[in-house]
């Protein structure tokens, strides 16, 4: 791997006081600027935290909210929280599986989209919800989303 | 805004600034919650801005963005002050009409709301879903902006906090908590002045200097929001709350730990903290008094068993959420080691009421009798979150004892597209399903255990004819299943096995001891879990089976699905009602309906994956399912 830019998460260290009780909030704003959490970062983050790389992966695997793998251009999020599964959650992820031939947590090839599932985004009144490249969609249907999706496949066609 | 001084001064700031922000313009009031965020009104807000802008109506109207305003349903939702006319599913190309008649006090009827019967109302607080309720703490979310401690203030925002510190002792406050008779709106129901009390004593006993208050805002209910609702709405108020719980038990640090998922809810509370510091009421010596204190935010990382007090302070101290044992009461040593009160965003939100307008008011509401012990009742008001098949979803706060019936059909509405109602499921993966025949069984702490549910935080899932039990139990368990932290073999073994015996039985391969075999798995994790995810990881599933065993039964032994949920259990046909109009044979994603047109058309089942897009797509009523 080409060398990794490490000034990033220097910063991030220093905004989270280099001290190891925030690794929570470290791995979050990593997550934030790099999509996902590389590998280099986190062998980074544990030379200057003097922790091991193990302590960070317990962290990275447990908490739902991280991603190892790089995630796509796009993030179609389906809620799969208890009122929004009762309104049928589970038949529109089926059918934004079918359309992007991959499943929840994976990637496309082309890395343009990822699909993941949230429990709960505090819209149940709205459910089914799905979040588009952090877009609340309300009254959700499969027609819908695989609609927006269909649009931007097709856009970076165009580009 | 500027500092504020003295507690003399913030006490007269409430008369200043109401009268400062009082006009004679009527507002325009637009509801920027999750909800009505979903349903696009952030565009609706942008269109409002520039008509006002582009035809000068700034001293005409004033527009105010809110959080929730309750019924989400009806989103985006826009309500008219001062005659609080109500208007929902207020599209863009409605905002023009909107200032029009917010200016010449007549309602856009075509916005208005529509009751059962087919009549208009125009006014908020007729309207059933309001009508219905007790909004002693979501009705403010209506007239403040969640961006504005100025809005808050002249609301009488801060001013229990300026009673507590001109001249109440950490005691007389925790006494006036006891005696409310407040519990823990989290889920558990543990009386919260006890716990403040035991905290204060402890730490005082160990000499402890450093002590905690934090702030449960995890929500891990999946299918609730009211923490979000109240956390992003009126942030001030949870603020409010921690300071005085803060001084009750001689803290000077809080932390609030959110969900990560929630992040309108963060941002509200972060400018808010920021806007209370400002305003010297958080930081060092408050109001000229010598108490500090300060606040700051954890955000979680999409972990359920983080909501559980040992696993969010493992969280908070930068660890995995492993629940830890609890042979050492929080009170003594919590967060750090230090002595720690932990309370969720709604019993934080209610103690400025209590202090505010006095014990009195508060017992005056709920079940029980709560002078000698606070077990002995459940006072004040809940707030649910009421979602799935109802007609009303939204917000709803409703007096402690209110009924079931109350809720779901009252306030609520009944069940979507004239259906029947099935059951309701409450306390979320921890509680259980609630069947009709205990629908005017009153909702307190107390009550709902007694039917193999819990009152949890709220969340409040209605089910119709159309759902499948065992399907629903299944999903709980999936639930669980994946949040366990798997410290426990009981828990993790035990839901695991739960998934497998379910899954056969949704899927027609059920065996005929099955039900024991669940009973004594969820006998085990009852018993040998360490936290109360396992421990109460059994609720959805024996509720269902205690009140729905026939449903189970029919799956396995008639290897039939009574809600017609469970697709190897179910089949799709086509019913002489057929026109042969095409339609579905169009939209089957496996083109497998056949026929000509204006012919009856037939399904083959065996390429049919049972996606139910046929019955969906037919106005016929001409797709069978059994
Ligand atoms: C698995 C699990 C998840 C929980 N999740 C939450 C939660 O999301 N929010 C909450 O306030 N309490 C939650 N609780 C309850 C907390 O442990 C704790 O009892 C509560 O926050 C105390 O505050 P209260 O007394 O004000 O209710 C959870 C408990 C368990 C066992
Ligand atoms: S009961 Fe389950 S979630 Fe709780 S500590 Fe044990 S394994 Fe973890
Ligand atoms: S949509 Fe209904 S009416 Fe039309 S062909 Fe299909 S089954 Fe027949
Ligand atoms: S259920 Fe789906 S797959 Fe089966 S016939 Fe109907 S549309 Fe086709
Ligand atoms: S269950 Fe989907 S937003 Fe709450
Ligand atoms: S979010 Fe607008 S009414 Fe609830």
């Amino acid at each position: 791997m080409a060398s990794y830019d490490t000034a990033k998460i220097d910063a991030i260290l220093a905004k989270n006081e280099y001290a190891e009780a925030n690794l929570l909030a470290i791995l979050q704003d990593i997550q934030a600027a790099e999509g996902y959490l590389p590998r280099p970062a986190l062998e980074h983050v544990a030379k200057s935290l003097g922790i091991s790389i193990a302590r960070i992966y317990s962290m990275a695997t447990f908490y739902k909210a991280f991603s190892l793998k790089p995630r796509g251009k796009h993030i179609c999020t389906v809620c799969m929280g208890t009122a929004c599964h009762v309104r049928g959650a589970g038949r529109i992820l089926d059918k934004i599986e079918e359309n992007l031939k991959i499943k929840a947590g994976e990637t496309t090839k082309d890395l343009l989209f990822t699909v993941e599932r949230v429990n709960c985004v505090g819209a149940c009144a709205m459910g089914p919800v799905v979040i588009m490249d952090g877009e609340t969609i309300g009254n959700a249907t499969a027609n819908k989303i695989n609609k927006v999706i269909n649009d931007i496949k097709a856009d970076s066609k165009k580009s | 805004m500027e500092r504020i001084k003295s507690i003399k001064q913030l006490q007269d700031l409430e008369a200043t600034l109401a009268a400062a922000r009082k006009s004679d313009r009527p507002v325009v009031t637009v509801c920027g919650g999750i909800g009505c965020t979903a349903n696009g009104c952030q565009k609706l807000v942008a269109e409002f801005k520039k008509l006002i802008s582009e035809k000068n109506l700034g001293d005409k109207v004033e527009l105010l963005v809110t959080g929730c305003l309750g019924f989400c349903e009806m989103g985006p939702v826009v309500v008219v002050y001062p005659q609080k006319t109500f208007y929902k599913k207020v599209q863009v190309a409605d905002a023009a009409d909107i200032l029009d008649s917010a200016i010449s006090g007549k309602a856009v009827e075509r916005l208005l709301y529509t009751d059962a019967e087919g009549k208009k109302i125009e006014k908020e607080d007729d309207i059933p879903f309001y009508k219905n309720q007790k909004r002693e703490l979501t009705g403010i979310l209506g007239v403040i902006d969640p961006e504005s401690i100025e809005s808050y203030l002249a609301a009488g925002g801060y001013q229990a906090l300026a009673k507590v510190l001109s001249g109440m002792k950490p005691e007389d406050v925790i006494n006036d908590i006891i005696k409310s008779g407040l519990r823990g709106r989290g889920g558990g129901g543990f009386p919260t002045g006890k716990k403040w009390e035991s905290c204060r004593k402890a730490a005082d006993k160990l000499g402890a200097s450093k002590r905690y208050v934090i702030c449960n805002a995890d929500e891990g209910d999946p299918g609730a929001f009211m923490d979000e609702a109240v956390l992003q709405g009126n942030p001030h108020t949870v603020i409010e709350g921690m300071l005085i719980g803060a001084f009750a038990i001689g803290s000077d640090e809080g932390i609030v730990y959110v969900r990560n998922e929630y992040p309108l809810a963060i941002k509200s509370l972060s400018a808010a903290l920021a806007q209370a510091r400002e305003a010297g009421l958080l930081g060092k010596n408050i109001l000229g008094t010598d108490f500090s204190f300060d606040i700051r935010i954890n955000r979680g990382g999409g972990a359920f068993v983080c909501g559980e007090s040992s696993a969010l302070i493992a969280s908070i101290e930068g660890f995995v959420g492993e629940p830890r044992a609890k042979h050492i009461h929080m009170a003594e040593s919590g967060l750090n080691d230090k002595p720690t009160v932990l309370n969720n965003v709604e019993t934080w939100a209610n103690v400025p009421l209590i202090i505010k307008n006095g014990v009195a008011a508060f017992t005056a509401i709920g079940t029980g009798d709560v002078t000698e012990n606070p077990w002995n009742g459940s006072k004040g008001t809940k707030i649910f979150s009421l979602a799935g098949k109802v007609n009303n979803t939204g917000l709803v706060e409703v007096p402690m004892g209110a009924t079931l019936r109350d809720i779901i059909f009252g306030v609520g509405g009944g069940i979507k597209n004239g259906k029947k109602f099935k059951a309701v499921q409450t306390g979320g993966p921890s509680g259980g399903c609630i069947p009709e025949k205990y629908l005017d069984m009153p909702v307190d702490f107390d009550e709902l255990s007694k039917v193999g549910s819990m009152m949890g935080s709220g969340g409040m899932v209605v089910l119709d004819e159309d759902s499948c039990m065992v399907d629903f139990a299944k999903y709980f368990v999936e639930f669980l299943c994946e949040e366990s932290c798997g410290k426990c073999t009981t828990c993790r073994e035990g839901l695991a096995r739960l998934k497998e015996i379910l899954t056969r039985i949704t899927e027609g391969k059920g065996r005929a001891d099955d039900l024991e075999l669940i009973e004594a798995v969820c006998e085990t994790l009852s018993q040998g879990s360490l936290c109360a995810l396992g421990g109460s990881a059994a609720n959805p599933v024996l509720s269902t089976l205690r009140h729905f065993r026939e449903e189970y039964e029919a799956h396995i032994f008639q290897k039939k699905c009574p809600g017609k949920v469970c697709k190897k259990l179910i089949k799709f046909s086509i019913n002489d009602n057929c026109t042969g109009c095409t339609v579905c044979a169009k939209n089957c994603p496996q083109n497998c309906i056949s026929g000509a047109r204006k012919e009856k058309h037939v399904i083959d089942s065996a390429k049919c994956i049972k996606c139910g897009v046929c019955k969906e797509v037919c106005k016929f009523g001409a797709v069978t399912v059994e």
